[in-house]
C-alpha cells in the first residue's frame, strides 16, 4: 500500500526540520503514516527509512517496539480497557468481559464489520477515575455496562465523530514553529560553543 | 474550599493547601495562553531572564527541587553534573507517565501547558541547554493537543524561539510524542526512543544522561511535574519555597489515589508531612475506605513500591523515611487495597505489567518476569501448588538477590527492611515485576496457601515420590 502523500511528505520534512538528527523523527512519521492509511504499510516504513536516512529493517525495528503502531488494518475505533491495578481493583476485568460479550469478539480481535478492535491495555494514568478505556485513545472514566453500552451505540451511530477521529489520528493539533521565530536544530557537531547566554565561562575539567 | 472538585480536571481535588502547581487548575480555560498572563503566567520566566543563569541555577539548588518522577534526585543538582565546557547540552522532559497508579503529570500537561513551558525555559536558561524536548507519552492524545496548541501561542507571543522577551536568551521547545511502551519512561531508553531506536534502557553506570546522553550530548531529563514546578519558584524565591513541606522534601507534591477509598483524587500535598493516615482518612483528602471497610494494604509510591500495611499509615509522605521503613515514595501514586482484596489477584495485575512491558535486554528481566507471571497466574487460578510458592522467590532471587525490602508487621511479627534492593538488570522492570509478589507473599502468605491445590493423585511426572510428597 501507499507511500506517505505529497502533503504528508510536507508535514514530514517540517518535522525533520526541528530534531538535530532526522532520525529523531522516526516515530513521529509512523505515526503520520498510521494517520493516514490506519495502520503503518510496508511501503511507508520504506518512505520513512528514506526520509530519515534509516534502512526499512531499522524503522521496522523501531516501530514494532511500540504497542500503538498496527502492521495490519484495525477497527475504526480502537477500544482499550484498563487492567493494571487500579482498574482491575475497581472492577476493570469485569468491564472487559462485559465488552467482549457486548462486541461479540475477544480482546485482540476486531468486529467483522470493522468497526471495533477491542484490546487489553495497560495503565492509563487515569487511576483515581477507574475503571477507564480510551477510544482512540480518548478517555472515558468510571465507566460502568451501562455507559459502556451507550458508548458503544454512540460511536455505531457516529454521534461521537467529531470527538473521536478514526483509529490513526491520535493528536488534531500539530506544533509549527514559524520560521521568522525558530532558533532551527543544529546537527550537535556544529554547535559545541556555550550558548550566548551563558556568561559565565566554565573552566574545562 | 475543603475537596473542591472541577468537572474539567478529572480526578483532581483541591484543598485548602498551598497550591505552587495547580493554582490554574480552578479555572476552566486553564490551559490557555490568556488565562496564563492573567494569572502571573510567564512571570516567573521574565524574574529568571533578570538574573543571570548562574544565580537562576543556585536559587532551584537552594530550594532543593526533588525530582518528582520517581528518583527524588534534587533537579538542582542535576544540572550541574554535565562534564564543563561540553556543549551542546539538551533537555528532555519526560511526560511519558505510565506507572501503574500514577496520575499527575497528564493533568500537568492538559490543564496548564504553559506553566509546563515555562519550567522548561527557566531550566535551559539556568543550566545552558540549548535545545528542549518534550517527550508526551503516546496514547495522551488530549495532552498532546494541548501542549502543541500553548507552544504554538508562546511562539507566536515571543515567549519561546529566537530571543525569548527581546534577550538573548534562545531556545526551541519540541514537541515529540512516544508510542506507548512503559520502558521508554526510563530516561536513557527516552533518549533511545528520542533518536528513533527501539525504546531499551543504556547501561548505566559509567555513563549517565548527564554526561553522555541525547546524541552522545550532555542531557538532562527531567519529570514533567519538576518542570512545572519552577515558575512559582521563581516569583517566589528558594526561601519561600522551603518554607513550604519538610527539611529534606520542600514544597509540595502531587499525589494520586486510587482504589477502594471513598473519594479517589489527584492531590496537591504538602510534601515530607502528610501522612498516610491524612490522604486515606483525611476529611479534605480521601475521606477513609470505601463502604467503611477495613484497610488491607496499600502501595506508596507506584506499581514499582514494596507494598505497606496499616502499621505504616502513621508515616509522613517523605522519601526518606519510606525507603527506611521498606519502600519508595516513587511517582506519588498510592494504592488502596480493602479488606475484600483478593491478594494474590492484585499481585497478578502488577506483576502482568512489568512483565508485559519488559523490554527483553536482561535476561532476568525477559523471562522471570513471565516465569513470575505465570507461576502467578497459576497460583490465581487454584492450580498451584507449595513448590510454585517457593518458585517465585528463587526466580525473584535471580532478578533481585539478597535480602529485598519490605515493610514492618506487628501482626506478623515483622521488622522491616529498607529499601534498595541489588539487582542483576540494566533497569527497575525487572526487579519491580517481582516488588508485588514479594509483597503479597511476605505479607499475606496465607492466602496463597489457601488457592493452593490439595493433591489427591499422583502427577504423572518424573519426580521421585519422595519429592512429590514434598510438594503435597
Ligand atoms: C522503568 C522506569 C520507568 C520510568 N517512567 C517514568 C515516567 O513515566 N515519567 C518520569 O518522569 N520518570 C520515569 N522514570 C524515572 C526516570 O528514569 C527519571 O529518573 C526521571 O524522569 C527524572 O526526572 P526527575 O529527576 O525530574 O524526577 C522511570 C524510571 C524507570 C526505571
Ligand atoms: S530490566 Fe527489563 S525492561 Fe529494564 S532493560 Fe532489562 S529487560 Fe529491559
Amino acid at each position: 500500500m501507499s507511500r506517505l502523500t505529497e502533503d504528508n511528505v510536507r508535514v514530514a520534512h517540517e518535522i525533520i526540520s526541528r530534531y538535530p538528527r532526522p532520525r529523531s523523527a522516526t516515530i513521529p512519521l509512523l505515526h503520520l503514516a498510521q494517520q493516514q492509511d490506519g495502520y503503518v504499510t510496508n511501503d511507508a516504513i520504506r518512505h520513512i527509512g528514506e526520509l530519515v536516512g534509516a534502512t526499512s529493517a531499522e524503522v521496522l525495528g523501531t516501530a514494532t517496539f511500540y504497542e500503538m503502531f498496527k502492521f495490519e488494518p484495525v477497527g475504526k475505533y480502537l477500544v482499550n480497557i484498563c487492567r493494571t491495578m487500579s482498574c482491575a481493583l475497581m472492577g476493570g476485568e469485569e468491564l472487559m468481559h462485559h465488552a467482549e460479550h457486548r462486541l461479540g469478539i475477544k480482546a485482540g480481535s476486531t468486529t467483522p464489520d470493522g468497526m471495533f478492535t477491542l484490546e487489553h491495555a495497560e495503565c492509563q494514568a487515569a487511576c483515581t477515575e477507574a475503571p477507564t478505556l480510551q477510544v482512540n485513545y480518548r478517555y472515558r472514566f468510571r465507566v460502568t455496562p451501562e455507559t459502556f453500552d451507550a458508548l458503544i451505540d454512540d460511536l455505531a451511530a457516529g454521534r461521537l465523530d467529531s470527538e473521536i477521529p478514526a483509529h490513526g489520528t491520535v493528536a488534531r493539533i500539530r506544533q509549527h514553529i514559524p520560521a521568522e521565530r525558530g532558533v532551527g536544530a543544529v546537527p550537535p557537531e556544529d554547535a559545541t560553543n556555550a550558548p550566548s547566554w551563558m556568561t559565565v565561562a566554565e573552566a574545562p575539567k | 474550599m475543603t475537596g473542591t472538585t472541577y468537572s474539567h480536571a478529572p480526578g483532581f481535588v483541591a484543598g485548602d493547601r498551598p497550591q505552587i502547581v495547580t493554582a490554574r487548575f480552578e479555572y476552566e480555560d486553564s490551559y490557555t495562553l490568556e488565562r496564563a498572563i492573567a494569572t502571573d503566567g510567564y512571570a516567573g520566566l521574565r524574574a529568571a531572564l533578570s538574573r543571570s543563569a548562574t544565580e537562576v541555577h543556585d536559587e532551584v539548588k537552594a530550594a532543593t527541587v526533588l525530582g518528582r518522577g520517581g528518583a527524588g534526585f534534587p533537579a538542582g543538582t542535576k544540572w550541574g553534573l554535565t562534564p564543563a565546557g561540553v556543549w551542546p547540552r539538551y533537555l528532555v522532559v519526560n511526560g511519558d507517565e505510565s506507572e501503574p497508579g500514577t496520575y499527575k503529570d497528564r493533568l500537568l500537561m492538559e490543564r496548564d501547558p504553559h506553566q509546563l513551558i515555562e519550567g522548561c525555559l527557566i531550566a535551559c536558561y539556568a543550566a545552558g541547554l540549548s535545545q528542549c524536548f518534550l517527550y508526551i507519552r503516546g496514547e495522551m492524545a488530549l495532552a498532546q493537543e494541548r501542549v502543541a496548541a500553548a507552544l504554538n501561542e508562546a511562539y507566536a507571543a515571543g515567549y519561546v524561539g529566537r530571543n525569548i522577551l527581546g534577550s538573548d536568551f534562545s531556545l526551541d521547545i519540541v514537541l515529540h510524542w512516544g508510542a506507548g511502551a512503559y520502558v521508554v519512561g526510563e530516561e536513557t531508553a527516552l533518549i533511545e526512543s528520542l533518536e528513533g531506536n527501539r525504546g531499551m534502557p543504556r547501561l548505566k553506570p559509567p555513563f549517565f544522561p548527564a554526561a553522555i546522553g541525547l546524541y552522545g550530548k550532555p542531557t538532562i531529563v527531567n519529570n514533567v511535574e519538576t518542570m512545572a514546578n519552577l515558575p512559582w519558584l521563581m516569583r517566589n524565591g528558594s526561601a519561600a519555597y522551603t518554607a513550604i513541606g519538610s527539611a529534606t522534601s520542600p514544597g509540595t507534591r502531587m499525589v494520586a489515589v486510587s482504589g477502594h477509598v471513598k473519594r479517589p483524587g489527584v492531590y496537591e500535598i504538602i510534601n515530607g508531612t502528610t501522612t498516610f493516615r491524612d490522604l486515606l482518612y483525611g476529611e479534605e483528602f480521601c475521606g477513609g475506605i470505601r463502604d467503611n471497610n477495613e484497610l488491607k494494604a496499600f502501595v506508596p509510591g507506584g506499581g514499582s513500591a514494596p507494598w505497606f500495611l496499616p502499621d505504616q499509615l502513621d508515616l509522613p509522605f517523605e522519601g526518606r523515611l519510606i525507603g527506611a521503613a521498606g519502600s519508595m515514595a516513587g511517582s506519588g501514586a498510592v494504592m488502596v487495597m480493602d479488606d475484600t482484596t483478593d491478594i494474590p489477584n492484585a499481585a497478578l495485575t502488577l506483576t502482568r505489567f512489568y512483565a508485559h512491558e519488559s523490554c527483553g535486554k536482561c535476561t532476568p528481566c525477559r523471562e522471570g518476569g513471565t516465569w513470575l507471571m505465570r507461576i502467578l497466574d497459576r497460583v490465581v487460578a487454584g492450580q498451584g501448588t507449595q513448590r510454585d510458592l517457593d518458585q517465585l522467590l528463587e526466580v525473584g532471587g535471580t532478578i533481585c538477590p539478597g535480602d529485598f525490602p519490605h515493610a514492618s508487621s506487628e501482626r506478623l511479627g515483622l521488622a522491616a527492611v529498607p529499601f534498595p534492593y541489588k539487582m542483576t538488570t540494566i533497569c527497575f522492570v525487572g526487579p519491580s515485576a517481582y516488588t508485588p509478589v514479594h509483597s503479597a507473599l511476605t505479607l499475606f502468605r496465607d492466602e496463597f496457601e489457601a488457592k493452593l491445590v490439595k493433591r489427591t493423585f499422583i502427577p504423572v511426572t518424573a519426580v521421585s515420590v519422595s519429592e512429590t510428597e514434598a510438594a503435597l
